[in-house]
């Protein structure tokens, strides 16, 4: 009898599951960090600087003291031991240079930097205790103006984090005479403000002493593994002394990557009283750390009376602080994206008095793809070609910028089914979409891009006394569905239904995981739990050889299906050996796994590895006040195989909200006078209303990818979002003639 | 925030006298004085909460066919009260243009007369501010400033009024009644808020200690012609940047016999110009003519590195607003601003 006449279960991978932890998540059953409440818990509020530069003179906390309940104020003065150099400090996430170190001295490096931390018996008489510390400084001249201090950029420093985020390449080509001798060009700039994360749960930790210097910590973090060694680090602590616990994070978009201030606060509290300690920041709070940089980008691109994109220049000024180099891959895409010959790109810093800028969804990426597809409709305009066109003219059938082949590459099957399902046959040059009364009409699209990235990971698959699974791995999840993923995955390859599969995560003590970021986590720590599984099957089947009376023959594992937790061979279905008989075997115990997946960074570097996206949109502006309205956007997603198809739909919306609200709504306005963030809540910096984002629709274009790793999967967390916001420029640009160049795009910038 | 006093009142003499006193502060649906106190701007001693007096939670009607509204009814049932939504729909929609429901349903109406202003550097304890700390300075003049005034202002503040209700109060000539412990009086909607001048640290007329009791609506509620015209920086839930609230009567050949506009987040106060709006008496509505009119409102406008595009945005949704009070009925209520 042949495999395919036995009874096969539906396929867990590609099936649409509601998350694991949804439900608890909105019935208010889940525990967040700031949530947790051992026993005689002190609250801490921190005291953030009022000035931008220079020194601490002075703490007058007597005040503070006489509020009832207050039991202790730190500060740089009053604290545990900390260590000396930058790389104790150095966590996975942080760029070259020398980190910033909470209350390490009396210096002040940025406004609002972390100064004291009153910790009192209630949050109340905490957060009242702070607003009585007077703090004298000695103040220094200070500068954070990017657009004053261009003449002071310059090339950023390289660290390990140039592997994720690589630098752009040499020039290539002639870029000047090609430029020269275009029969269309354009040359713009695109700018925007700086912009913060705003995750709605506010970052917090909440650390239980243990006694002997041991501390549990539940923090909000996007890496369990990382808090651990950063806090452990830097403290001089055992690694096995610090254990931490995040299995729920209300939304990151990169602000837990690395890990913030708050975190260190609780443990060193926690050490020095002994005692167990939450901090939490307040909203205003969650501004006073990393954001999205300031960045200005000048483009330049030139292209052949047949529409061919003959020259690229992409150039690009981002702000960091005095003390990191932190930096995106803002230029590189053109080249990637397009089969252009003569390119000129330049990538530099301007060092202010700010805090260092931190990765924020699809970093680099959403910034400068923004400047490459307003770019090209420009051009496609000046060509008087249909900007799909002039994109499919300039479809990249390898990555020229390195001459590699790409793993795989759907963005044509993006194209055209997006476009279709949009109806872009029914757009219209330039100013020629009849009214909707008041309202002008505009389509626009563009293109998006984003690297599927790997790297290892570990995971432990244990086949449980009851004959069922047991997955375990630190990883832990922002909600973007990661836990119910992983399960599948596991499902799948041992044959069991989703029911009997159990994830172990979000702990330190488990399997180290890389941080939860890059879009990269299926990818990553899906392969090592695919790999953990594969070997736990193979333990199995290894001792169901042994059986007594060898059921199997000489059966080997490709001659047996796992399936409903059981194995049945192929030659004789009614051979069927039930996982429990195998624990039976193995006299009542367990079996455990426990598997690093190494990527082959040989067969990787030969490829270009990249997800793609299309957007297509429309929109009405009101054509004498200047009003936009998104009505209604199609994105079409490639990016290899999709494991759930619901929570993929959800990120892929979730990240086109996230494009409307850089084309549209969001910016931290800095004041330069005074060095601060001034809209620092979340009545004042704008994220999308229901109102703001009209109808939504996404695709997924099927796309097989061999290269990228053992699942196919490239990751859904960054590519929505990208190709969303020039898509809404361009439409504005359809609609109006007004060639968008500062985002977001506000009412009188008509 | 500090510790405080809490007493809880249910008649209003009890009131006036247990907030006498300074560092004594009435408390409403508590959505702005909250955070006041949270941001470290606002430290009352006591907080007399008026949410027992039941004889300001009632909407009732007036002798000579106007309206009195409590001051403690919440800002979406005096939207959604049948006789408002009939004879003052100007004011239901522009309280429902305003902040969220959540918001709404615990916002009361003599609450909303005194939100403060919300210049970022009013909300930061830590910036000068002459409204907070007069003679401190005005980092607003020279630092981010899109929503502040373009007319009205003064060397020493250009803040603005940020309340959509008021708006539209202004237009219909409301009247505030309020009580002190020197007793009752009736305050013009247009001498309640005040320009900045010299004194900043005061937004309106109120007397310390004064309670507001009702706001009371004048008969004329121009439910046939009005408008309120929202521009904001979404569709929902933010302060206006520019806003209109409009209202025309007209005679049986169809022209203007009276007619209303104020403008919100322009200046300290609802901008009105009566002068103005004598302009448009006579004529028939027209684009035209509404640029007269708007003309003169603006007259004097002056702007800021970041909010001079309100004064042409300011002339146009006037005009716009002359339009869409001609046939009300276009109109989408609700988050959509109503274009
Ligand atoms: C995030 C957010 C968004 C908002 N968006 C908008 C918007 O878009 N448009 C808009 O118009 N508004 C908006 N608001 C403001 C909202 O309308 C006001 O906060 C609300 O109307 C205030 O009413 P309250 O009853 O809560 O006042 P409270 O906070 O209770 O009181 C405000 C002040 O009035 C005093 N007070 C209250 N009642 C009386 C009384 N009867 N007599 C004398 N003094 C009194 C208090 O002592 C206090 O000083 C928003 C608010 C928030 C927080």
């Amino acid at each position: 009898m042949s495999q395919s006449t036995l009874p096969q279960p539906k396929p867990e991978i590609g099936r649409p599951r509601r998350r694991i932890v949804g439900e608890q998540k909105v019935t208010g059953t889940a525990t967040y960090a700031a949530e947790y409440a051992p026993e005689n818990l002190l609250h801490g509020y921190v005291v953030n600087a009022k000035i931008t530069k220079g020194r601490i003179t002075g703490i007058e906390e007597r005040a503070a003291r006489e509020v009832e309940g207050v039991v202790e104020i730190m500060h740089h003065l009053r604290r545990p031991k900390m260590g000396y150099f930058d790389m104790q400090y150095s966590d996975i996430d942080a760029p070259p240079g020398s980190p910033f170190r909470v209350f390490y001295d009396a210096n002040v490096q940025f406004n609002e930097q972390p100064i004291a931390l009153v910790l009192a018996d209630t949050f109340e008489a905490a957060r009242y205790a702070a607003s009585l510390i007077e703090v004298s400084y000695e103040e220094d001249p200070f500068d954070v103006d990017l657009h004053k201090n261009l003449d002071k950029a310059r090339k950023p420093k390289e660290g390990i984090d140039s592997i994720l985020k690589p630098m752009p390449p040499d020039d290539y080509g002639d870029f000047d005479r090609a430029f020269g001798e275009a029969a269309a060009t354009y040359e713009g700039e695109v700018y925007h403000r700086s912009q913060h994360h705003n995750p709605l749960e506010m970052h917090a930790t909440t650390t239980v002493y243990e006694g002997k210097g041991k501390v549990t910590v539940y923090d909000k973090t996007q890496g369990t593994t990382n808090s651990q060694m950063y806090v452990s680090s830097a403290l001089g602590l055992k690694m096995s002394d610090v254990r931490v616990i995040a299995p729920f994070v209300g939304g990151g978009f990169g602000s837990g990557l690395r890990p913030q201030y708050q975190v260190l606060l609780s443990v060193m509290a926690a050490l020095y009283l002994k005692r167990n300690v939450r901090v939490q920041l307040d909203r205003e709070q969650m501004y006073t750390f990393g954001h999205r940089p300031e960045t200005l980008q000048r483009v330049r691109f030139g292209a052949s009376a047949d529409g061919k994109l003959t020259a690229v220049s992409h150039e690009a000024y981002a702000e960091t602080s005095r003390f990191e180099d932190y930096h995106e891959t803002v230029v590189n895409h053109a080249g990637v994206l397009y089969p252009v010959e003569n390119v000129h790109l330049d990538y530099q810093l301007v060092p202010l008095d700010r805090f260092t800028p931190l990765d924020m969804r699809a970093p680099g990426g959403l910034t400068g793809v923004l400047a490459v597809e307003t770019a090209m409709d420009q051009l496609a305009d000046r060509l008087q070609m249909d900007p799909l066109e002039f994109r499919l003219k300039n479809y990249a059938e390898r990555d020229q910028s390195t001459g590699k082949p790409f793993s795989s590459k759907e963005l044509r099957a993006c194209y055209s089914q997006a476009a279709e399902r949009f109806g872009w046959d029914q757009r219209k040059p330039t100013g020629q979409h009849p009214r909707r009364g008041n309202r002008l009409v505009g389509h626009g699209m563009a293109s998006g891009i984003w690297d599927a990235i790997m790297l290892p990971a570990k995971a432990t698959a244990r086949l449980t006394t009851e004959g069922k699974l047991l997955i375990q791995c630190a990883l832990n999840d922002c909600g973007q569905g990661a836990y119910t993923v992983m399960s599948q995955i596991a499902a799948d390859e041992l044959g069991l239904p989703f029911e009997d599969v159990t994830f172990e995560y979000a702990d330190s003590k488990l399997d180290a995981s890389p941080v939860q970021g890059g879009s990269f986590t299926t990818g990553v720590v899906g392969s090592a739990v695919k790999a953990a599984c594969f070997a736990l099957k193979d333990k199995i089947f290894h001792l169901a050889q042994i059986l007594d009376g060898f059921p199997l023959g000489d059966a080997l594992l490709p001659d047996v299906t796992f399936t409903g937790g059981e194995i049945v061979l192929h030659a004789d279905p009614s051979v069927r050996i039930p996982f429990t008989e195998i624990i039976a075997f193995n006299k009542g115990k367990a079996l455990e796994v426990s598997k690093t997946n190494i990527p082959n960074p040989i067969k990787l570097k030969r490829y270009t590895r990249n997800s793609h996206a299309a957007s297509f949109v429309e929109v009405e502006v009101d054509a004498q006040l200047g009003v936009v309205y998104l009505t209604r956007a199609v994105t079409a997603v490639a990016a290899g195989r999709i494991m759930n198809t619901q929570t993929a739909r959800s990120q892929i919306l979730g990240g086109m909200v996230w494009g409307i609200s850089m084309a549209l709504r969001e910016e931290t306005l800095l004041d330069h006078n005074m060095g601060k963030f001034m809209n620092t809540n979340l009545a004042e910096y704008h994220v999308p209303v229901h109102a703001d984002i009209g109808e939504l629709d996404v695709i997924f274009v099927e796309e097989k990818d061999d290269i990228v790793n053992e699942l196919g999967v490239k990751g859904l967390g960054e590519i929505g979002t990208i190709s969303m916001a020039p898509a809404i420029a361009n439409a504005i640009f359809n609609a109006t003639g007004k060639v968008v160049t500062q985002f977001p795009f506000k009412l009188g910038d008509l | 925030m500090n510790n405080f006093h809490y007493e809880r009142v249910t008649d209003v003499d009890t009131a006036v006298a247990a907030a006498t006193g300074a560092g004594n502060s009435y408390l409403g649906g508590g959505t702005n004085l909250i955070d006041l106190w949270k941001y470290d701007l606002a430290h009352p001693e006591k907080l007399v909460d008026l949410n027992g007096i039941d004889e300001l939670k009632e909407v009732t009607e007036l002798p000579d066919g106007g309206l009195r509204l409590g001051a403690l009814v919440t800002n979406n049932k005096t939207a959604y009260h049948p006789t408002v939504q009939e004879r003052y729909p100007l004011l239901s929609r522009t309280i429902l243009a305003g902040a969220t429901p959540q918001i709404r349903n615990a916002a009361t109406n003599g609450g909303n007369l005194l939100q403060r202003t919300r210049c970022y550097y009013f909300y930061d304890a830590a910036s000068p501010c002459n409204k907070r700390v007069p003679g401190s300075g005005c980092p607003a003049r020279e630092g981010h400033n899109r929503l502040h005034a373009i007319l009205g202002h003064s060397e020493a503040c250009i803040a603005t009024m940020p309340s959509d209700m008021c708006v539209a109060l202004a237009a219909l000539e409301a009247t505030v009644r309020v009580r002190g412990p020197q007793g009752e009086r009736h305050i013009p909607f247009a001498d309640f808020h005040r320009l900045p001048g010299e004194k900043p640290e005061l937004d309106n007329t109120l007397g310390e200690d004064e309670l507001i009791l009702s706001i009371d609506l004048p008969a004329r509620g121009f439910a046939d012609h009005h408008t309120y015209l929202k521009l904001r920086d979404r569709h929902s839930y933010a302060f206006a940047v520019v806003s209109v609230a409009l209202g025309y009567e007209l005679d049986g050949e169809g022209k203007i016999t009276t007619a209303r506009i104020a403008l919100g987040g322009v200046a300290h106060k609802p901008w009105r110009v009566p002068a103005a709006e004598e302009l448009l008496v006579g004529q028939a509505p027209s684009e035209d003519q509404f640029a007269r009119a708007a003309d003169a409102l603006l007259e004097g406008a002056s702007g800021f590195k970041h909010n001079t595009f309100k004064i042409d945005l300011a002339h146009r949704a006037i005009i716009r607003a002359g339009a869409m009070a001609h046939d009300p009925s276009c109109q989408r209520p609700g988050a959509k601003p109503s274009l």
